[in-house]
């Protein structure tokens, strides 16, 4: 197998520009796509017509007739998804049932908490994973090896709740609890990724003229297991997110993952729906980020 | 010698499985008093000859919670896992045999599921449905919930896994020799996915597990009195130090005994290839 480089990022910009295109249209279609599912799902949820203000005995007939009156519009799913379109085009989310607040508010005050909290987490998540990753594969002791497996087996076996639970118990940041759930996930499959690449005909024959494990490593294993590192790094986002609920819900933290679970507990659909279509939408844009990145950095023939 | 310690390790895992299903399957005998009887004068009691694990705060005994727990969580995750894997087996399956606008068609809709994370797709979902249920309707929500939810990451892979079949030689044979549609798949194909069947199977059963776990602790999982792993665990709420009362961290030891043996048990190349 002839030795590639990494090429710098000189493809030509209008491919670059094509894909971008292709993506965001693809991630426009998924997006409403899964709003759609998402709005059909609740309008079709039982209980979705009861409205708790109706059992207010203070409310005459002529109110509870209003009150079902503002909700006519939201029978036929269609329309109720059009006029949701129609509200978020012009930035208008709805309101929460729940939490009586404009949705697009409540989001607006929610995101920093999350984008911070998961944020971080997701770095050390990926500083913890790479540095075990990267030493073992330096190292290659058996071990450390078996250390490292071990390590983040019994992560991988503790349910994410648990362990925000227990960072609330060893008064830990709730950052650390989103690190410790998906820094698992990271290095097992950074690590079989690396291991499958040393296992190449070029790596033997580069250890066979003699090269330093470092330059190994840097300049035969990494090109080869980048591409699906970095998609990997992709995937993470949506698994940090996920890992924001019980984080967020248990730590007290007043973020999306938060606004999402008492969403949940109260059934506040609409609330509900828009955060899937917000969610949906962070995580395809963090895949195809990551899809563009490797499309930019992939090697080329000399 | 890496190999024999690995199916040394195997072995040790499968006995610890089948001994837990065993013992959680015979709750009946080991704990008569059952998951939900109060003893009200022994309220967070401390474990003893009467009580192994101690008493919860409303009285009940936590040693048969923990076994009657265990017995629900082991006994529908497999079966959410059956349905998952047979969801997965009509979508990936028949998309990947069917090839073109359909494998196009599945795959769409697959990403689409994909996209959201796991745990913010369960608790929209399970917010769909009502809250307020009897325990036994709770339980079956929430492993339905499990099961239909679950397939879309089988599902890639099967549709993988029968496109490669459909343009493989024998298939192509069978064809060429008259043999079409609905036979072809259930004669040919779908005893060749049987594998891949088996492995998403098993991967899905610990995924399960930790998933039921985690929307018991947000209470959104299975409903009082009935016990499950997440229910009990959601009782960890309420602990100030590990010192205190160790014993209320033996569901969380008993989950991660299981799910490690499981993890064992699915590190064998047939089930993860």
């Amino acid at each position: 197998m002839p030795l590639r480089r990494m090429s710098s990022p000189k493809t030509q910009p209008w491919k670059i520009a094509r894909l971008l295109s292709r993506k965001l249209g693809a991630i426009a279609a998924l997006v409403l796509l899964g709003g759609l599912l998402s709005a059909t799902l609740v309008r079709l949820a039982p209980g979705f017509d009861a409205d708790e203000r109706e059992l207010d005995p203070g409310l005459n007939a002529e109110s509870v007739r209003a009150l079902r009156q503002s909700r006519a519009g939201e029978h036929n799913i269609l329309s109720f998804y059009a006029g949701y379109l129609r509200g978020a085009i012009h930035g208008d989310l709805g309101t929460s049932h729940a939490l009586g607040q404009p949705v697009q508010s409540l989001l607006r005050e929610r995101w920093p908490v999350t984008a911070r909290v998961a944020g971080v987490g997701l770095l050390l998540a990926w500083l913890l994973a790479s540095t075990l990753a990267f030493t073992a594969c330096l190292w290659r002791r058996s071990a450390y090896e078996i250390l490292g497996t071990t390590v983040s087996g019994a992560f991988l076996c503790i349910p994410a709740a648990v362990l925000a639970l227990l960072s609330v118990i060893l008064n830990a940041p709730g950052y650390l609890a989103i690190a410790l759930i998906v820094f698992p996930k990271i290095y097992r499959y950074s690590r079989n990724l690396l291991a499958k690449a040393y296992t190449l005909p070029h790596i033997t024959a580069a250890r066979a003229r003699g090269l330093g494990e470092v330059r190994i490593l840097a300049w035969h294993v990494l090109p080869v297991a980048g591409p699906q590192m970095i998609a990997l790094a992709g995937i993470t986002v949506s698994i940090a997110l996920g890992a924001s609920i019980p984080v967020e819900a248990l730590c007290g933290l007043p973020g999306i993952g938060q606004l999402a679970w008492q969403a949940a507990l109260s059934r506040d659909l609409p609330l509900l729906v828009n955060l899937t279509v917000l969610v949906t939408l962070v995580t395809l844009l963090a895949n195809s980020g990551a899809d563009v990145m490797i499309y930019m950095l992939r090697p080329r023939e000399a | 010698m890496q190999r024999e310690r690995m199916n040394a390790a195997r072995k040790l895992a499968c006995v610890v499985v089948v001994a837990v299903c065993a013992v959680s399957l015979g709750a009946n005998w080991l704990a008569p008093a059952g998951y939900s009887k109060q003893f009200r004068d022994a309220p967070s009691a401390p474990p003893s000859h009467q009580h192994l694990l101690g008493t919860d705060e409303v009285g009940r005994d936590r040693f048969a919670r923990v076994l009657y727990g265990t017995r629900i969580s082991l006994l529908l995750a497999p079966a959410a896992a059956l349905v998952s894997t047979v969801l997965a087996a009509l979508v990936g399956g028949l998309a990947g045999y069917l090839g073109g606008i359909w494998l196009r068609l599945a795959r769409g809709f697959t990403d689409l599921f994909l996209s959201l994370p796991w745990l913010f797709l369960l608790i929209t979902v399970r917010a769909l449905l009502p809250l307020n249920v009897s325990p036994l309707v709770s339980v079956l929500i929430t492993f339905l919930i499990l099961g239909l939810l679950g397939w879309a990451a089988s599902a890639r892979v099967l549709s993988t896994s029968a496109d490669a079949l459909r343009n493989s030689d024998f298939v192509l044979q069978a064809r060429a020799s008259g043999l079409h549609g609905p036979r072809l798949f259930l004669v040919h194909v779908l005893p060749n996915l049987k594998p891949v069947l088996y492995a998403q199977f098993w991967i899905s059963i610990p995924v399960f597990i930790l998933s039921e776990a985690n929307l018991g602790i947000l209470g959104l999982g299975v409903a009082e009195p009935l016990p499950s792993w997440g229910s009990l665990l959601r009782e960890l709420e309420g602990l100030i130090s590990f010192r205190e009362e160790p014993w209320r961290l033996v569901p969380l030891l008993l989950l991660i005994v299981v799910l490690t043996s499981f993890q064992l048990l699915l590190s064998n190349e047939e089930v993860t290839a």
